[in-house]
C-alpha cells in the first residue's frame, strides 16, 4: 500500500500519537494481567438509570433534541451546579449538553482560542488538552505541579508562565492522575493573577464528586470568576457513564452561544438515550452515587497504605480514583518500569509521562479495581521493586 | 456503633475481608477491628458465614422448596412456639413469618422431591397447629444473596485507558 501520510494535515502529523495507546496495545497482548491502567469505575451504570435510557426507547425517543441539549436535563443541572457550586446557571442560555466532557473541551478551545494564543495547562494531567489547542493552532503552555505541593498550581508557577499571549487557563481538578484538588485558599491565590491578566479558565471538574477531603470547590463560585470561568462536568464518574459519552459546559452565555455554534455543525447534539438517562442520573442516582464514591475511598487508602508498604513513595491523592506514586528509587524511567512490571508481574499501570513530561519518573494507578486485585497487585508490585531497587 | 455498621457493611458484601484490610479502609487500628468483629460474633450480631454455590453446575440436582404454611396462633405465643419447633428441623433453610393469604414461609431442601414430600406430610402437617400447607418447589435459581447465576463476572473496561 502506497503511504498517504504527506496528505495528513501538517498540524494532524505534529500531534504525538496517546502514549496511553502505545501501552494499551501491549497491555492486551499479555495474558493473565492485573489492570490499574484503567481510567474509569469498575462500577457498571446503576439499573434504574440503565432501565430509564429503555423505558425513553420504548416510548420512542430517538430523535434530535435542540443542539443546547433536553430543557428538562438543562434545568437538572442547573439544579445540580447550583447545590454543588453554588453557581446559578440558567438553562435557556448557560448551559450547553455534550457529548462527553471531551467534547465540551475541545468546543471551547476552538471557541476561544486564535492561532498562537497561549493556553496554560497544569501537568501531570488528562492527555487531551495539549492536542486540543494545537489542533487550534493555539500554544500549549505547561504549568508544572509537583508532589511536594500535593499536585495543587502554585500561584507563582500561573504567574511566571503568563505573556501577553495568555489567553486561557485550564483547571483540571480534582486531577487525573495525580488525584490533586484545589482547595478555597488555593484557588482565592490564583485569582487576582486571573482577572489582572485578563484570563479565561476552563474548569473541568468531571471528577468533583470524587473527593474525599472537604468538599469540592470551583473557581466559578468566586466573586467575579462565573463570567470568565467555563465549568464542564458530566456523568461519567460520578455515575458510572463513561460509555454514555455525557457531559455539559456551564458558562456565559456568550461562550455557551459560540461553542454551541460549533457543536450544532459537528454534532448537531448529544444522543437523546444519554440525555434521557441523565437525567434520571441527577434526578434519582444520588444515593448509589454516595455509595460508589464510598467504596472508592475505601480502596483508596488500601492502595495508598498498600504502596507505602512496599516503599512506593506517594502523595495522598484527596480526589479522582488514582494514586500517582513515585517509582524514581527504582532507578528506572516511567516506561521501562511499566514494561518490565508487566513483563515480570503482569501488573497494568500507566507510565506518568503519558500525562505531560513531569510525570516522567511516577506510575497512576487506578484503584477502580476490586480488593482482591488491588491487594494481589501490590504484593507482585512489592517484590518487582524489592529485585529492582537501587540504594 | 457508626464503626460497628461501617464493619457489617463492608463484611455483608465480602465475608473475607481481613481485620487488617478494614482497618486500612477505615482508618482504625487492626486490633480494634478485630475486637469489633469478636463482639458482633460473640453477641450474635454476626450469625456466621456461608457461601453462596451454584450446585447446578456442579451436577448436583438437589431440590428446594418453598412451603406457605396456615397455623392456628397459640394463646400467649402467638406464632413463635410452632416456629421454632419448624425451625429445629435440619432440611429446613429458612423460616418467615408473613403478611398475608398464609402465615410461614418455610424453605427446605433435599435430595430428591420424595424426600420433601415426606417432610411435608410426615412432619410439618402432622404439627397439632398447622392447618394446610402449599408447597412450590423451585426450577431454577436467577439471583440469590446479591449473587446472579450464570452471569460471567467479567470486567468489560478497556485494560487500558486515559
Amino acid at each position: 500500500m502506497s503511504s498517504m501520510s504527506s496528505y495528513i494535515s501538517g498540524v494532524v502529523q505534529e500531534i504525538p500519537p496517546s502514549g496511553i495507546r502505545k501501552f494499551f496495545d501491549l497491555v492486551t497482548q499479555t495474558e493473565g494481567v492485573i489492570s490499574l491502567g484503567v481510567g474509569e469505575p469498575d462500577f457498571v451504570t446503576p439499573w434504574h438509570i440503565r432501565e430509564a435510557c429503555f423505558y425513553s426507547l420504548e416510548k420512542g425517543y430517538t430523535m434530535y433534541t435542540s443542539n443546547l441539549g433536553l430543557p428538562e436535563l438543562r434545568e437538572e443541572i442547573a439544579s445540580y451546579e447550583k447545590q454543588k457550586i453554588g453557581v446559578s446557571y440558567s438553562p435557556g442560555d448557560e448551559i450547553l449538553v455534550t457529548v462527553g466532557v471531551s467534547e465540551a473541551v475541545d468546543l471551547a478551545l476552538r471557541a476561544l482560542v486564535e492561532p498562537g494564543d497561549e493556553v496554560l495547562i497544569p501537568e501531570p494531567s488528562y492527555v487531551s488538552y495539549a492536542p486540543g489547542t494545537k489542533l487550534v493552532y493555539g500554544k500549549p503552555v505547561p504549568l508544572l505541579t509537583y508532589d511536594a505541593d500535593e499536585y495543587r498550581l502554585r500561584p507563582d508557577i500561573l504567574e511566571q508562565a503568563i505573556t501577553p499571549r495568555s489567553k486561557v487557563l485550564i483547571l483540571p481538578f480534582p486531577n487525573n492522575p495525580t488525584g490533586g484538588i484545589m482547595k478555597v485558599e488555593d484557588l482565592q491565590a490564583l485569582i487576582d493573577i486571573i482577572i489582572k491578566n485578563d484570563l479565561i479558565v476552563l474548569s473541568d471538574e468531571i471528577y468533583a464528586e470524587l473527593t474525599y477531603e472537604g468538599e469540592h470547590v470551583s473557581i466559578a463560585s468566586f466573586p467575579g470568576m462565573k463570567d470568565r470561568t467555563v465549568v464542564f462536568n458530566g456523568f461519567s464518574k460520578a455515575f458510572a457513564m463513561t460509555g454514555w459519552r455525557i457531559g455539559y459546559a456551564c458558562g456565559h452565555p456568550d461562550i455557551i452561544n459560540a461553542m454551541n455554534k460549533i457543536h450544532q455543525y459537528t454534532i448537531m447534539c448529544a444522543p437523546i438515550m444519554a440525555q434521557k438517562a441523565a437525567i434520571e442520573a441527577l434526578r434519582h442516582g444520588e444515593g448509589e452515587m454516595r455509595k460508589m464514591v464510598e467504596n472508592y475511598n475505601y480502596r483508596r487508602k488500601l492502595m495508598l497504605n498498600g504502596f507505602r508498604q512496599v516503599g512506593l513513595s506517594c502523595f495522598e491523592p484527596r480526589g479522582a480514583f488514582y494514586c500517582f506514586p513515585s517509582i524514581k528509587n527504582s532507578g528506572m524511567n516511567s516506561e521501562d518500569f511499566c514494561e518490565k512490571l508487566l513483563k515480570e508481574e503482569k501488573v497494568a499501570v500507566v507510565p506518568g509521562n503519558a500525562f505531560g513530561n513531569c510525570g516522567e519518573g511516577y506510575i497512576r494507578c487506578c484503584y477502580a479495581a476490586s480488593v482482591a486485585n488491588i491487594e494481589e497487585a501490590i504484593e507482585r508490585m512489592g517484590r518487582f521493586l524489592a529485585r529492582h531497587r537501587k540504594g | 456503633m457508626e464503626l460497628e455498621k461501617k464493619v457489617l457493611h463492608l463484611i455483608e458484601n465480602d465475608a473475607r475481608l481481613s481485620a487488617k484490610t478494614m482497618a486500612v479502609m477505615l482508618d482504625e487500628d487492626e486490633e480494634k477491628i478485630a475486637a469489633i468483629i469478636d463482639k458482633l460474633e460473640n453477641e450474635k450480631y454476626i450469625l456466621g458465614y456461608n457461601t453462596i454455590i451454584n450446585w447446578e453446575r456442579m451436577g448436583n440436582d438437589g431440590v428446594t422448596a418453598m412451603i406457605d404454611v396456615k397455623v392456628t396462633p397459640e394463646r400467649e405465643v402467638g406464632f413463635n412456639n410452632v416456629a421454632e419447633r419448624i425451625c429445629r428441623f435440619p432440611e429446613v433453610r429458612c423460616v418467615y413469618l408473613m403478611s398475608g393469604t398464609y402465615d410461614l414461609s418455610v424453605t427446605v431442601t433435599g435430595e430428591t422431591m420424595q424426600d420433601v414430600a415426606r417432610f411435608v406430610s410426615h412432619k410439618l402437617s402432622t404439627l397439632d397447629q398447622v392447618q394446610s400447607t402449599t408447597t412450590h418447589f423451585v426450577l431454577k435459581r436467577y439471583k440469590q444473596d446479591n449473587f446472579v447465576f450464570e452471569e460471567p463476572q467479567e470486567d468489560k473496561r478497556l485494560v487500558v485507558s486515559p
